[in-house]
């Protein structure tokens, strides 16, 4: 026995809580459910606690975490929004790893009972001139095409970032939205002694057994045999599936419903009984399988993929089967909800299983972290000789370049909402039956994260909400997804302790608290950690569609200004990546209340209609982010840096946060500017747009001059 | 003037269809699912894009074979309107309503952009309401639109004018660099002989509102359909 729940990854400790909880032995059956649910993917237990200090609460939260996915108010509707991660599966297998990340997130929206209407991705991976690397590039990438494409959800948005900590460890966040009438939000509860669990969708198989677990484990040399842990979607019964369960949900039959994604049956049964305060019986026999002799074991913990698990209304069931079938689709009444918080388990005959409920979820282990700092690092200083060949080599670095091969190869525009495509600060979307529309968001920069994980966390949330009111959405919440090392570690736990606390800080000064999102721990490969990156995915909010900005500069003659305070510096840049290969130094502490300032300021501008460009200034710093300005309708930009005393390589290319550059008409520049200066927003004005070429002079010098068929050329690469 | 959207397990611009035929004013529109047998209430059936049947085996082969489709063969052998767009252009293909056969795209990845077509023939029930030769813009979206037909085939296609719409440049050079798929003759578009049965991989329904940014050139398509059928009345 030791040696059989030590491979599954219970401690001598879980064990003996397991034996003390039941009073007995657990069978081999228990032990699985017990391994799994007690495994970090499912019980965040070194995160729960952490997790708790965070803002879940506010004004138009309709449900926040604990749920399958968070909601926001918006007229009648909710957009139901979650970012899941898929790391381990993609690390192995990239293309099945990145299309299973898109199924299982998709299911958890629809469990809220919402049509899923946008996805996002948020890619790590290393330098993408190697070969393995480019290997994971491409079936992580095709395997979002090929999943997301098939079943007629839009990826519309997401970020593409890369760094030498991430081989051996890609990191693949998958975030979905959906929208559903607001009194129409369904749950995922299992209420109503003697009403049915429906099984829907594929059959039962023997892939993916223990996906949860290996997901809570660091990947080593073996890990290319675990393979059989990753899961096969099947984007062609995800759509049925997606039509069905609206449909069902339409009818007063289905009284609660949830996915079954890590863990399976055994997850989304005890998860559903568990809110419900109910129990539940499950006869294993009448499960739909895949292939014969599969023990109860298997059954209970397959992470077969496109199934869900319906709880229906006694004396209903035919009811429900008639509307599945009519899609295709399998559906098989596997148990009943009962009354006594208990779990029992049938098949062939014999009781395999008998657990309380809540031993499963509530009642988890939740252990503490043992936090200590890395050292610090001396900041290393890029050189600079010619600005102009910089700036080129900038455009084309891979995380600045254009990701238009990544997203031409998904279908951004189905479902024919897409009113900002890929490529844009924020994604955009209308909520048809409305005006409005809803502004979409991923970002995490895991150098900053490394350098300074409490700065690091506000800089991804401050940028996150940043982006989508450069579009011109108001920030409304966030979901996240945290990916880190080995928490048992002292210096992740730090840095893991330290992001939860800036992402609080920052969520609420923002007034964007955190719907839910997704924990990922033991992204480590050999001893080797990921860059802690949490990923934020904001979702914003736009009364009118029409009303949206871009960051393209729009007409000759404008005037191109720059809000925020000048505060800069290159550690965990950009440019010093590329120039030395790793982050190193202290960057710049963002200042929440200039942040909130800076934002509200834009917004209210966007709202005269005074705004005709916006555009955040992140990677690259201001040269990058005018140049990228210049490439929608290939303008260009003469600009004039003031005479100050901040060296030159520092103006152009160093990063700070809080920082936006927006365009306006002539007439406008005096209004803008007593609105800045009443709201106590830095403004100044760096010069006007012009044709065909981004020049930048510094007292009366020109600095760097770049024809914009260049910047285009080496962007698109 | 009543329009059928076709929905087969895995259709995915059903509701699109639906919704962009809707906005026009004059036209109804419903589903049609499909099992169902019963069309003689339509005009025009249009077959949708999408993934019918999770288009394994072959795109379209397997919804070629559903039960509506035999009332759409006999519904456009009665001069009847029908429309397939993307995967429906596919699947009128397996159903042998139109000549030749899709290959997996020359990049061998999907392909999401708007392209320039150029409009062959504006004297077809689809495109009258354009002008023969004018460049239009539509988005495409599909893994296997790399257009395949035998030269025989292919030299009746050119012979009788049956290609409605072809790859070309903003000023409608239509070179081979010039087409995303690698189509042969950069065909995008073809008709029968009968000139009611159109099939193209762009998708008319995705530029038929301004605000999503690709154009309303594909709002003429759809009214162009309108435009013959009022004139038949």
């Amino acid at each position: 026995m030791e040696s059989t729940y030590r491979q599954m990854g219970l401690s001598d400790m879980e064990y003996d809580r397991i034996k003390s909880v039941l009073g007995r032995e657990p069978s081999l059956t228990e032990l699985g459910m017990y391994a799994v649910l007690w495994s970090e993917h499912c019980a965040y237990k070194h995160s729960r606690k952490l997790l708790r200090t965070l803002p879940t609460t506010g004004e138009g939260i309709l449900v926040g975490p604990g749920e399958n996915a968070g909601a926001v108010e918006m007229g009648d509707y909710a957009i139901v929004f979650k970012i899941e991660s898929h790391n381990h599966p993609v690390a192995i297998e990239p293309f099945q790893g990145a299309a299973t990340g898109v199924g299982g997130i998709v299911r958890d929206i629809l469990a809220m009972g919402a049509r899923p209407v946008a996805l996002l991705d948020s890619l790590r991976f290393g330098d993408p001139k190697e070969p393995r690397n480019k290997y994971l590039i491409n079936g992580v990438v095709a395997g979002i095409s090929a999943y997301g494409n098939a079943i007629g959800v839009p990826t519309v948005g997401g970020e593409v970032k890369f760094a030498n900590a991430y081989s051996e460890n890609p990191l693949c966040n998958v975030m979905c939205v959906g929208v559903v009438k607001k009194d129409r939000i369904a749950k995922g509860l299992a209420r109503g002694p003697g009403n049915a669990l429906m099984l829907v969708g594929a059959r039962t198989g023997r892939d993916g057994i223990h996906g949860a677990t290996f997901a809570s484990e660091q990947l080593d040399e073996t890990s290319e045999q675990k393979r059989p842990a990753v899961q096969v979607g099947d984007p062609f019964m995800e759509k049925l599936l997606i039509e069905a369960c609206l449909e069902l949900l339409d009818t007063p039959y289905v009284v609660g419903i949830q996915d079954m994604g890590a863990a399976g049956i055994t997850s989304s049964v005890a998860e559903t009984a568990s809110r419900a305060k109910t129990g539940a019986e499950l006869y294993l026999d009448n499960v739909p399988l895949r292939e014969s002799g599969m023990s109860a074991y298997e059954i209970m913990l397959s992470e077969s993929q496109e199934r869900m698990l319906l709880i229906v209304k006694q004396g209903k069931e035919a009811e429900v089967a008639a509307r599945c079938a009519k899609w295709g689709l399998l559906s098989a009444v596997i148990g009943r909800v009962t009354a006594d918080g208990m779990l029992r388990v049938f098949h062939k005959g014999e009781k395999v299983a008998e657990v309380p409920v809540t031993s499963l979820t509530d009642d988890a282990p939740c252990y503490s972290l043992l936090p200590a700092p890395r050292p610090g690092t001396r900041e290393e200083v890029p050189s600079v000789t010619d600005p102009d060949s910089t700036l080129l080599e900038l455009l084309a670095s891979p995380g600045i370049s254009s990701k238009q091969w990544v997203y031409e190869q998904y279908d951004y525009m189905v479902q024919t909402n897409t009113v900002l495509r890929p490529g844009q600060d924020a994604a955009l979307i209308r909520v048809r039956g409305t005006r409005g529309g809803i502004a979409l968001s991923t970002d995490g920069n895991g150098r900053l994260v490394y350098l300074d994980p409490y700065e690091g966390a506000k800089a991804a949330v401050a940028e996150a909400a940043r982006n989508v009111v450069c579009v011109g959405a108001t920030p409304r919440a966030i979901t996240n997804c945290l990916n880190f090392g080995n928490p048992e570690k002292p210096h992740i736990a730090y840095e893991f302790t330290q992001v939860v606390r800036g992402m609080g800080d920052a969520c609420r000064a923002l007034g964007t608290p955190v719907t839910g999102g997704n924990v990922s721990f033991y992204n480590e490969t050999c001893g080797k950690a990921v860059y802690p990156t949490p990923v934020v995915g904001m979702l914003g909010v736009l009364d009118d569609i029409l009303a949206a900005v871009t960051c393209a500069f729009k007409s000759e003659g404008d005037v191109v200004l720059l809000l925020g305070p000048d505060r800069v510096s290159f550690a965990g840049s950009e440019l010093q990546y590329l120039q030395y290969g790793a982050p190193s130094g202290t960057p710049v502490p963002v200042d929440l209340e200039m942040e909130v300032r800076l934002q509200k300021t834009v917004l209210s501008l966007m709202k005269k209609r005074l705004v005709k460009s916006a555009h955040d200034l992140s990677e690259g710093g201001l040269a990058v982010a005018l140049a990228e300005c210049c490439i929608d309708q290939a303008l260009g930009a003469s600009v004039e840096l003031a005479d100050d005393t901040m060296p030159l390589p520092l103006s152009l290319f160093a990063e700070g946060p809080s920082r936006i550059i927006i365009t306006c008409s002539p007439e406008h520049l005096h209004e803008i500017r007593r609105c800045c200066g009443e709201a106590g927003v830095p403004c100044r004005v760096l010069g006007t747009v012009v044709k065909g070429v981004l020049s930048i002079a510094r007292a009366g010098e020109t600095c760097l001059r770049v024809s914009v068929d260049h910047i285009i050329s080496k962007w698109r690469g | 003037m009543k329009f059928g959207v076709v929905v087969f397990p895995g259709s995915n611009c059903d509701a699109d269809c639906y919704n962009a035929i809707a906005d026009i004013p004059g036209a109804q529109v419903r589903y049609v699912w499909h099992k169902d047998r019963d069309i003689s209430d339509l005009d025009c059936v249009v077959l949708p894009g999408g993934f019918s049947y999770g288009d394994y085996l072959r795109t379209g082969a397997i919804a070629a074979l559903s039960p509506v489709m035999e009332s759409v063969a006999d519904f456009a052998k009665r001069g009847g309107l029908v429309l397939g767009i993307c995967n429906g252009f596919q699947i009128l293909l397996e159903a042998g309503l139109l000549p030749g056969a899709m290959r997996r795209n020359s990049t061998l990845t999907f392909i999401c952009k708007d392209v320039y077509v150029k409009v062959e023939r504006a004297d077809t029930p689809f495109t009258s309401l354009y002008r023969q030769g004018q460049v239009i813009k539509m988005p495409i979206a599909h893994s296997d639109g790399n257009y395949y037909a035998d030269q025989k085939t292919l030299d009746a296609l050119e012979t009788t004018g049956r290609v409605v719409f072809r790859y070309c440049d903003t000023e409608g050079l239509a070179t081979a660099e010039h087409c995303p798929n690698g189509a042969m003759n950069n065909i995008a578009g073809i008709i029968n002989e009968s000139g009611n049965v159109l099939g193209l991989m762009p998708h008319p329904e995705r530029c038929s509102e301004g605000v999503l940014g690709s154009g309303e050139d594909g709002r003429m398509l759809l009214m162009s359909c309108i435009h013959h059928l009022n004139r038949g009345r």
